[in-house]
């Protein structure tokens, strides 16, 4: 930005004509401030500094409050509006729209916070309505140095990248691709299905997940419009809203895709036996050239070279797949190396889950030493008809059916050693597995929890009913479980699971065979990494952040970037659809919309006084500033910009300017703010 | 590696093989070992909740002079749980609370002494030994090694619980001592109760409270496989092994498991005569356990061989580590 257009600015700033719009916000602002001094104020006190017309009214926001405004600009010639009310989060765009209808650039209308920053944050009556007055000015002095901006157009890529295949993904992607657009889907994992594919039933129907998941994981592997990169993974995204580039890693297979039929012949044959750490969780083996499950889409076993015999001895040894491939051409390929691809996409959704609590990290509890203590996820996979006990429930030997049950509650949520948040999920798969357990065993079952948390529709029903099917509960924290008695009364070979019954304020030792600990979720563990690959944040907890917490939990605070499922946050598999849906509308909307207006704060570059260091490079989050080698100047671009303003400040020489936050419009906000505009000073109190 | 050294009541008497074997490796391990002048009782496990500023003068006492006396170092250590939990909890209560560190220093002030929170680093001895020493300096000095003696790692509840410097791995399932025992060259046993309480003084409170425990932590070992259990305090030590006999009476069984301190074990590790250890003091003699140790490292597991599971080996258990 050169001099010239400024100081034009501060001559015009004299003559402008500024109306100031004080609002009650019902009692939420005028029951702590005294809105009729601070409109009076403004009015009278600050004549001197543009002020024409200062008014105070209930419900700005409301349409006639709005059109209060339009009267004015058109009857009174105002050229900036301030308008004193809530968080420029909630109503800068519908005051900036009013001003635009009447003829007046948006960006001329100035919001001050005197809800959020004053009225909600204040009880002294006097101390809030002088703070108010400042705020006030400052934001009158800034509006006279506002200038006029035109909102920036962007075109939208049709085509959508998610990232990752379980339910919440699955979902976003089949909406996008139903609609006609194009949807990239890379996962992680050789097939897609994500964490529900491990389960058996489902609360609070008890439908069998495989039997609700396959149509849509089928549905995902044929679909003509989506184009599944499975056994993938996001390595780079440059680009901005609308125009993204993105550098998918894809994993060699050493099968090749297009040839394999999926037979199986190879996974029969192939002589190598591990422990499936992954799809399993653990408690099952795989081939070392395996497919995850059945239903895996796509239908295409993949080999994994770090157990693989032929490359763990060298060549030469075993080629067992290989020798019985029958496909001409063979299918199994021991020289794939990884690939990259480039994706050009519009919008990006990401929905890349949980990881499971490590039940390790609570040794009192046994896991990992105690052969019969599992975890949630393992029972899941015994229950499930094609795990490794074909959905029998057993203790660790594999064939005896436990006649005695405990089921932990909260192991590593609502918990300030671990995580101190609750994981939404695990109260209704306790309850689930402890009718199943029942159901399958005719097993004593019981629950061990905190609080039973059962909201949601039919939830609770289904806590009544495993209520009266027999289960017993038992509310308090378990202090450990132990396999040694503590007096001879006690018999050998039995779990005891030492108890608080809060309920009858007794400490209870109960005795069972088997014990299955409700571990919670927590983040990826590399959530954070991904979040800085996408260009988004990670809360205190892990989770990705959303916009909004309440008003918009799909989007992000980088544009074209919207979330899905657990990244955001613990869910259950209806609230994941549901957001996998949302997120789908979403990008649909901006695929319609065909173009993108951003808001036209952003940063630009004075080359002229640029030096050339580089320190805003590295500094800008969404990467929006790349040095120029061949002019020697850094320059920034405006559609990846989000107008964050780091740069602007890390700027030694001055050389960058923010517009909608030029150092005028900054530094004349703080002389409002301390109230050096006023003469006498004094005119405050 | 000098160090203030406090020794306290119990090392002087009931845990008098403590301090012996204490004493026999110290050259060994390079520990030198100043012992704070004129100290006074540390208050047990009691004082501190019946009269809690005078009790925290007591211990303040031995503070103070430690402090007066440090030169070259700013470490103290104690082999007894108790007293290393009420020095630290003393020197840790007057860090947070000035109001009481000064109450504290009035008292002192008598005495012509004072002492400024957060001045000592109070450690307990099993943290020095694994942590300054180390488990490879200590395997280093191993001229013994203790092949085919199944020990199960006791170390109460005390010295990993609070924890306020968060010295430990775990303050449910510590594993240093474990490393060490294995450093010794010992089998360590999975012993649960490890940090489970002894009884503390209930022996003479409410004997059947304390035979109950005391039972729970013999049983435990004896299931466990154990040949021996290994301390690292005073009171455990007494529980565990004078009380063993009485508990065996109470219950009418005949567990005889000896309990040893760990200094005792390094000691027998690096050479040293069982007599200078205090070994033979024990009222469970620990001789018969210790026979078993043998020349030789027990038979490397038969290279397992590596064959394909089968429906009768059961479920894989989870993989730790």
């Amino acid at each position: 930005m050169t001099d010239q257009p400024q100081q034009h600015q501060q001559e015009q700033g004299q003559e402008e004509r500024i109306g100031v719009y004080v609002c009650h916000c019902g009692t939420n602002i005028a029951g702590v401030i005294d809105v009729g001094s601070v409109r009076d104020f403004a009015g009278e006190g600050l004549k001197g500094r543009g002020v024409v017309l200062s008014r105070d009214y209930t419900f700005m926001c409301s349409t006639t409050g709005q059109e209060l405004i339009q009267k004015d600009i058109a009857e009174h010639g105002l050229t900036r509006v301030v308008v004193a009310a809530c968080s420029p989060h909630l109503h800068e765009g519908t005051f900036r729209t009013a001003c635009d209808r009447a003829g007046l650039n948006p960006y001329l209308c100035e919001l001050a916070s005197i809800r959020e920053h004053v009225a909600w944050v204040h009880t002294d009556h006097d101390a809030a309505t002088t703070k108010a007055k400042a705020i006030v000015s400052g934001a009158i002095e800034r509006a006279r140095h506002s200038v006029p901006l035109e909102a920036i157009h962007v075109p939208v890529d049709a085509a959508t990248l998610v990232v990752g295949g379980g339910i919440a993904g699955l979902q976003a992607a089949l909406e996008i691709a139903d609609a006609g657009h194009e949807v990239y889907l890379v996962e992680r994992e050789p097939s897609v299905g994500g964490h529900m594919a491990q389960f058996d039933k489902t609360f609070p129907t008890l439908d069998c997940a495989a039997c609700i998941l396959t149509p849509k994981m089928a549905a995902a592997g044929s679909h003509p419009h989506l184009h599944l990169h499975t056994w993938s993974e996001v390595e780079k995204v440059e680009g901005f809203v609308g125009n993204f580039t993105v550098t998918v890693r894809r994993k060699p297979r050493y099968v090749l895709e297009d040839v394999c039929t999926g037979c199986g012949i190879c996974i029969e044959k192939c002589p190598v036996v591990v422990v499936d750490d992954a799809y399993e969780a653990g408690i099952g083996y795989r081939k070392a050239i395996y497919m995850p499950f059945p239903q895996a889409v796509p239908k295409l076993p993949v080999l994994d070279p770090d157990t693989c015999t032929y490359y763990l001895k060298g060549k030469g040894s075993c080629r067992a797949c290989e020798k019985f491939c029958p496909t001409e051409p063979n299918s199994i390929d021991f020289n794939q190396t990884e690939q990259r691809i480039n994706l050009r996409v519009g919008n990006i959704v990401l929905a890349t889950g949980f990881d499971l609590f490590d039940a390790r990290r609570i040794p009192q509890y046994g896991y990992g030493r105690l052969p019969n203590v599992f975890t949630n996820l393992e029972l899941e996979r015994m229950c499930n008809a094609s795990g490794p006990t074909g959905g029998a429930i057993t203790l660790r030997d594999g064939r005896t059916a436990p006649k005695s049950v405990g089921i932990i509650h909260c192991v590593g949520s609502r918990d300030r050693n671990y995580n101190n948040y609750c994981s939404a999920i695990c109260c209704m798969q306790s309850l689930k597995l402890a009718h199943l357990v029942r159901e399958r065993t005719g097993a004593e079952v019981h629950n061990f929890y905190i609080d039973l948390r059962t909201a949601f529709k039919d939830y609770d029903e289904f806590y009544q009913r495993v209520l009266d099917e027999g289960v017993h509960f038992v509310r308090g924290k378990v202090a450990e479980v132990s396999e040694v008695p503590r007096g001879p009364d006690e018999a050998e070979g039995k779990l005891y699971v030492q108890v608080e019954d809060t309920l009858i304020g007794m400490q209870r030792r109960i005795p069972v065979d088997m014990v299955v600990l409700s571990a919670g979720i927590e983040p990826r563990h590399d959530a954070k990494q991904v979040g800085q690959t996408f260009g988004i944040a990670c809360s205190a907890n892990g989770w990705f952040i959303e916009k909004h917490a309440k008003l918009d939990p799909i989007s992000t605070m980088t544009e074209g970037v919207f979330l899905a499922g657990c990244a955001q946050g613990p869910k259950d598999i209806p609230a994941s659809v549901s957001q996998g849906a949302a997120a789908a509308a979403r990008v649909l909307m901006r695929i319609r919309q065909g173009e993108l207006a951003l808001e036209p704060v952003r940063a630009s570059i004075d080359a002229e006084r640029c030096s050339g260091c580089r320190i805003c490079n590295a500094l800008c989050p969404f990467n929006a500033i790349s040095y120029d080698a061949a002019g020697g100047v850094s320059a920034i671009n405006s559609a990846l910009c989000q107008g964050c303003g780091t740069c602007v400040a890390a700027c030694p020489a001055g050389a960058i300017a923010g517009s909608g936050f030029s150092n005028e419009q900054v530094l004349a906000q703080i002389e409002g703010l301390l109230l050096t505009n006023l003469e006498p000073a004094e005119a405050l109190t | 590696m000098k160090m203030l050294f406090y020794p306290g009541c119990s090392m002087q008497r009931t845990a008098r093989p403590y301090l012996d074997s204490l004493m026999a490796i110290r050259e060994t391990i390079g520990l030198e070992l100043e012992e704070v002048a004129d100290w006074n009782c540390c208050g047990a496990t009691e004082y501190m909740s019946v009269h809690r500023v005078p009790a925290l003068a007591l211990v303040g006492r031995n503070l103070a002079i430690a402090s007066r006396q440090a030169e070259g170092t700013d470490t103290l250590t104690a082999g007894c749980s108790a007293c290393y939990l009420n020095l630290a909890k003393t020197d840790q209560q007057m860090r947070e609370d000035p109001r009481l560190a000064a109450k504290v220093n009035d008292a002192l002030h008598a005495g012509g002494l004072s002492y400024a929170a957060g001045s000592l680093k109070v450690r307990h001895l099993l943290d020095v030994v694994c942590n300054d020493v180390g488990y490879e300096a200590v395997q280093a000095k191993v001229v013994r090694p203790l092949h085919g003696l199944r020990l199960a790692p006791y170390y109460g509840c005390q010295v990993v619980r609070p924890d306020p410097d968060s010295r430990w791995d775990d303050r449910e399932h510590p594993t240093a001592m474990d490393r060490l025992l294995r450093a010794l060259g010992a089998d360590v046993v999975d012993y649960p109760l490890k940090t489970q309480c002894c009884g503390g003084h209930m022996t003479v409170i409410g004997p059947d409270v304390a035979y109950g425990l005391i039972r729970r932590l013999v049983h435990g070992a004896a299931t466990a496989g154990a040949d021996a259990i290994v301390t690292l305090c005073p009171m455990c030590q007494l529980n565990l092994d004078a009380y063993q006999i009485e508990m065996n009476k109470h219950y009418g069984t005949s567990y005889a498991i000896p309990v040893l301190y760990f200094t005792q074990l390094m000691g027998l590790a690096f050479g040293k005569a069982p007599a200078e250890l205090g070994i033979g003091k024990e009222f469970v003699p620990a001789a018969p356990a210790l026979s078993r140790i043998s020349d030789r490292p027990p038979a490397a597991e038969a290279a397992k061989k590596k064959r394909r599971p089968r429906a009768a080996d059961g479920l894989p258990m989870p993989r730790m580590g």
